[in-house]
This record gives structure tokens, sequence and C-alpha cells, in this order.
């Protein structure tokens, strides 16, 4: 029953996205029935949908839970993109110059790296917040635009292929890539890019929900986010866990390089991320902030990708900006969740402090 | 160094600062009245789209001439000011997360161009080109120049400036003594909105002469920084905007690398500036940026 109550908001929110972007279809001229169902049959196939959807899902899990981690601690973290785009530079960095490393060696270092740049970029807002109170939001945005720059110099100074027109570093080395899952599971190609990248993504889901509700740091975040007075005068450090809970988020939306680097394009592509870190935010939230919510809400943005390209292409008018608009009508229903229940309901998912 | 200061950087810095000023003064009156506005990037994106698609229809398809672009202006302000209703409504009305629900709007805004774009002149996210004698490429420029002290004076010396303010810093007073919070808020909210969609539209029928996808390349986000460097105040947060488009008129003009006492500094790390200025000042190493006290928090009246 509570668990009925917990899908039916969410379910709420996708059925009213679904319902304006079938309007805004309509208003163009579409059959939004005939959008809809190229949508989910495109996401749905075997084996090109269904492994292209889980593909497209990866980054989002990660980021999902990174955002997911520091809103238990009550901190909105918006900077999932510079961390995940320094992170990946970095792995890329490991797999270009350690390429005389053994194979296992050097994925290890590569995931490491991607985890450990991931949460130190993260951990930057988080001790701006703790030390000065400057406010993560406006911090985690100020630096998605510095880590942008920042790599897109190191890229075009020192690790592009001299004369290539794209703005991407030489291949990382054989060593460095991890498998393609179409290897182990039969009936799934190995061109479809899901790879080991997804496996980890669904540890991390474990691994967070393990985190947060099994270990004491996990109960001290939580606490701080339910109310800092009360955890400070219960002898929590307050500080040090808005920097532990930005940390950990930040590593978590690291390891979207691990999919993107050792797993698809075996080298750093400069503005690989379609948004990942913003939709992460989309995808915490209609996951209900807990892990298993993330995966299913990170799988369903995923079937949008998939569906949005079939939908763009075999539609006469609507394009695959369809599924920004699902996306933002999502959060948006999410954020005004208090439309859906009445006056007399609850309002606002998170108390915020201020800016 | 010395040849870097010409009047052609000088004029560029200014049309760059534009619609930042513009934008950064309508969140300044939404932030004064207690409501943070991470969608300004989501108001210029509709304004952008929606003056150049006004444009551009008013004069190949009506035949309206050089009163196009001032209906295309006109309808830009419409498009920030519907953007505005909405987010308005969630986080007044609703109470939803302000930086969640700007977030979504900004995320929409994304999309909503490029889907109407897409089916209205089937180009994947960008407008017809607009005539070059269709464009406003300086009252934009006047607007904002004019909007400082107008803000400033509206701030500062009105009774309705008074009420934003204090509505903004502290609601439960500004209520007691008979301000409507909610009402100040909309009102903060909608300006904001009409604004940046003047800022958005200067972008595509002014700087430019077509929308095209994500246009305003994170400059809602500049104009937000602006307006934290400014410390919410009028005419410093002009100067910012002046300081941001500068930063932006040398990483054009240089297209590479910036000569500075014969040292070569890549354009990415003056792209950097106006970020890490703000997150300088935010931590209070320049002076102290304070925020309005109630910025961000809904307001639930007491019964």
């Amino acid at each position: 029953m509570n668990l009925l109550r917990q899908l039916l908001f969410p379910m709420i929110a996708v059925a009213a996205a679904f319902l304006v972007g079938g309007i805004m279809v309509l208003i163009v001229g579409d059959s939004p029935f005939e959008a809809y169902r190229l949508l989910l049959g495109s996401a749905l196939s075997w084996p090109d949908g269904i492994g292209y959807t889980l593909f497209y899902a990866t980054p989002l899990i990660f980021t999902g839970l990174a955002v997911l981690v520091a809103l238990r601690c009550g901190l909105l973290n918006i900077g999932a993109e510079g961390q995940l785009y320094t992170a990946a530079f970095a792995t890329a960095w490991v797999g270009i110059k350690l390429a005389a490393f053994p194979s296992l060696l050097l994925v290890l270092l590569c995931c490491l790296t991607a985890i450990v740049v991931g949460g130190l970029w993260g951990a930057i807002p988080g001790v701006l917040k703790a030390r000065f109170g400057s406010h993560e939001v406006i911090n985690t945005i100020m630096l998605n635009f510095v880590a942008v720059a920042l790599v897109s110099y190191f890229t075009q100074y020192y690790y592009k292929i001299p004369g290539d027109p794209i703005l991407q570093t030489v291949p990382v080395s054989g060593g460095a890539h991890i498998a393609r899952l179409g290897k182990f599971i039969p009936g799934l190609p190995e061109r479809i890019p899901l790879n080991l990248a997804f496996i980890m993504a669904l540890l991390a889901c474990g691994f967070v929900y393990l985190f947060l509700w099994r270990t004491k740091w996990g109960y001290e975040i939580r606490a701080t986010g339910a109310n800092p007075t009360a955890a400070e005068y219960g002898g929590i450090s307050v500080r040090k866990q808005i920097i532990l809970a930005m940390a950990v988020s930040g590593a978590l939306a690291g390891m979207v390089g691990i999919n993107e680097v050792l797993g698809y394009r075996y080298r750093y592509y400069d503005g690989f991320s379609a948004n990942y870190g913003f939709t992460g935010i989309a995808v915490a939230l209609l996951g209900r902030n807990h892990p298993a919510g993330v995966l299913l809400s990170a799988i369903l943005f995923g079937m949008l990708i998939r569906g949005g390209i079939f939908v763009d292409a075999f539609t006469n008018n609507v394009t695959k900006d369809l599924v920004d608009v699902l996306q933002g009508m999502v959060i948006l229903f999410v954020a005004a969740e208090a439309l859906f229940r009445g006056p007399f309901g609850r309002f606002g998912l998170l108390k915020r402090s201020k800016v | 160094m010395k040849d870097l200061f010409t009047i052609a950087l000088v004029w560029s810095t200014i049309r760059l600062a534009t619609p930042l000023v513009l934008a950064a003064l309508g969140g300044l009156f939404s932030e004064r009245s207690g409501i943070i506005n991470i969608a300004l990037e989501g108001k210029m994106l509709a304004g952008a789209f929606t003056a150049a698609a006004v444009t551009y229809a008013a004069d190949a398809k009506l035949g309206l001439g050089p009163a196009s672009p001032w209906l295309g202006l006109l309808a830009g302000m419409g498009a920030g000011l519907l953007i505005a209703i909405i987010y308005a409504v969630v986080c007044i009305r609703y109470k939803a997360d302000q930086v969640v629900s700007g977030t979504a709007i900004n995320i929409l805004m994304l999309g909503v161009p490029g889907f109407l774009s897409g089916a209205f002149f089937l180009s994947s996210g960008s407008t017809p080109q607009i005539p070059k004698e269709q464009l406003i490429p300086t009252t934009p420029i006047m607007i904002a120049l004019a909007l400082v002290p107008i803000t400033w004076y509206v701030l500062y010396r009105t009774p309705f400036g008074l009420r934003l303010r204090s509505v903004g810093e502290n609601p439960e007073a500004a209520d007691a003594a008979g301000v409507s919070v909610a009402r100040m808020r909309y009102a903060g909210v909608l300006l904001a909105g009409v604004l940046a969609g003047i800022g958005g539209a200067y972008l595509s029928i002014g700087q430019s002469s077509l929308f095209t996808r994500n246009m305003t390349s994170g400059r809602g986000f500049i104009a937000l920084a602006a307006l934290i460097f400014g410390k919410w105040r009028p005419v410093q947060t002009m100067l910012a905007c002046l300081l941001f488009g500068f930063t932006e008129a040398i990483s054009i003009q240089m297209q590479g690398v910036v000569k500075f006492g014969g040292e070569d500094i890549p354009v990415q790390f003056i792209q950097m500036v106006p970020y890490l200025l703000t997150i300088i000042v935010l931590a209070g190493f320049i002076g102290s940026s304070r925020p309005p006290r109630s910025l961000g928090i809904p307001y639930e009246k007491e019964k």
C-alpha cells in the first residue's frame, strides 16, 4: 500500500507531462498516439531498443544518484554536469598516459580516477558552503562553466590529435576499454554500446542505499538534511556532512566518465554530456529520492531519449525536442506537487536554505 | 596590451553586456522580492525564439516591413511574461521549490523552441534568417541603459520598491503591515520575465538575425552571476554586466589566445573569469555579498 502510494504520485506527474506533450504534438499537426507509439515501441524493442535505452539510462542513474545523495543532506547539486566533465577528462587522461599498464590495473585506475576527480570537484562547493556559508546552487552552476572551460582548454592544447577538427582527445589505450554487455548476453549485438558501466550503475544503486540507510555516515547525512540544527545539537558536525555528501555526490556523477570514456567513445569528447547533470535532478525527484526510484526513472528517461530519435525521424513535424519538453514538464509537475494534492496537502518537496 | 582597448572592443563590450543587463535587472526585481531566478536562461530563450519567429513571420508572411521587429520585441516580452507566469504560479501559488522549478523551466525552454521551429519552419532548432533592415540593433541597448536608473529609482524611491524589498527581506513584517506578499512577488517575477524576454529578443533580432538552438548559451546564468557580483543592487549589477561583457568581448576578439605582457593566455581562462569572480565574491573574499534574507523561502501566511 505504501509502495503504491510512493509510485502513484510520480506516475501522475509523468502522465500529466505526457498529456501536455501530447497536446503540443496535436498542435503541430501530428497524432499524439502515433508519436507515443513510436516513442515507446522503438524504446522497448529487442535488442536495439532495450539495449540503447539502458545505455542512455546509465549516465542518468549515476547523476540521479548524485543528486539524491546531496538532496538527502538538504543540498541541491546542480553541478553534476561539471563533476562528470572533469572526471571524464581525467579518466581519459589516465587511459592515455598509463597505456603501458596491464589492462585490469589500468581499468581499475581509470575507474578510481573518475570517482576521485568527480568527488573532488563536487567537494569544492561543499567546502565553500561549510567554510563560508555560500550557497551550493550558485557555486555548482558557476563551477559547471569553469569545468567546461578548463577541460576544453586541456583537450585543445595538450591532448588533441593535431589537425583534428573535432575537439576530442587522442584515444585511450585499448587496455582501458571495458567490455560491452553484448559479449555476455546472447542476442545482444556488441555494436550496442551498453557496457559494464551499466552493471556498475546497478551496484551504485545498492551502494547508495546501504550507504545512506545502513551506515553511520549515511545516517548523519540524512539527519543533517532533515534538520541541521537538531543534527548539530545531536553531536553531528553539519559542516563535515555537507562536504562528505557533496564529495560522494560528485564521485557518483564522476562515474559517468566510466560509461563515456571506457565503455563508449574510448576517448574524451568535448561537450559529450547531453545535459545528464540537469536530467539527474529530474531523475532523483521523480524517483522520490530513493535509489530504486532513481533506477526506474533513469530507465524511463533512457526510453525517452532512445524513442525521441525515432519520433524525430518518423513523424512529419515532431522533433526530438519533444524529449526535453517532456523532461521539463515532469520536473515542473514533480516540483509543484501541491498542484495534485489540493489546498490541504503537504507543501513543497524539500526544505531549502536561502541563496 | 595597449592595442587591446580599441573603440571596437568598447562597443563590443556594450553590445555583449546589454542582454546581461536586461536579464540581470529582471532577476534583481525577482530576487529582491524573495524569488530565486535560476530560470532567467529559459526566459531569455523564450524571448529570443519568439522575437525571431514573430519578426520573421510579420516581415515575410504579413509584409509588415519596418514594424516587424517591434512586433517581435513585443512578442519576446510576452513570451518572457508567459514563462514568468507559469514560474510564478508554481513557485508562489503552489510553493514549489524555486531552484527545481527554475531548472525545469530551463530544460523545457531548451526543448520548446526547437519543437516549434521544427514544426513551423521545418528546421531543426532555428528560425529562418531575418533581413538586415528588420533588425533592431540599438534600441535594446538604450532600453538597458535607461533601465538602470529607472530600476534604482523604483527600488529605492517608490512605495512599490520599498514593499518589494520588504517582502524579500522580512515577509512576516511586510504582511503584518498590510503588504500582500504574494502580489509583490508576482510583480517581481513577472517583471523579470518581461526584462529577460527583451534581453533574449535582443540576442536574436538585435545582435543576430535569427534564433539558433540554445543561443543564450549560459547568458542567463552569467546574468545571475552578475546580479550576485553586483550584490543585488542596480548600478553595481550593471557594472558587473559590463565586466562580464568585457571578458566575453575579449575572448571573441582574440579568437584563441590573448597576449598579456608577453604571456599567452588561452581564451578559456578569460571565459572562466565571471564564474570564478562570482564564487570568490559569494565566499566573502571581496566584500560580502548578502542575498535578500528570505530569498528562496516560500511564504506561509499565518493562520
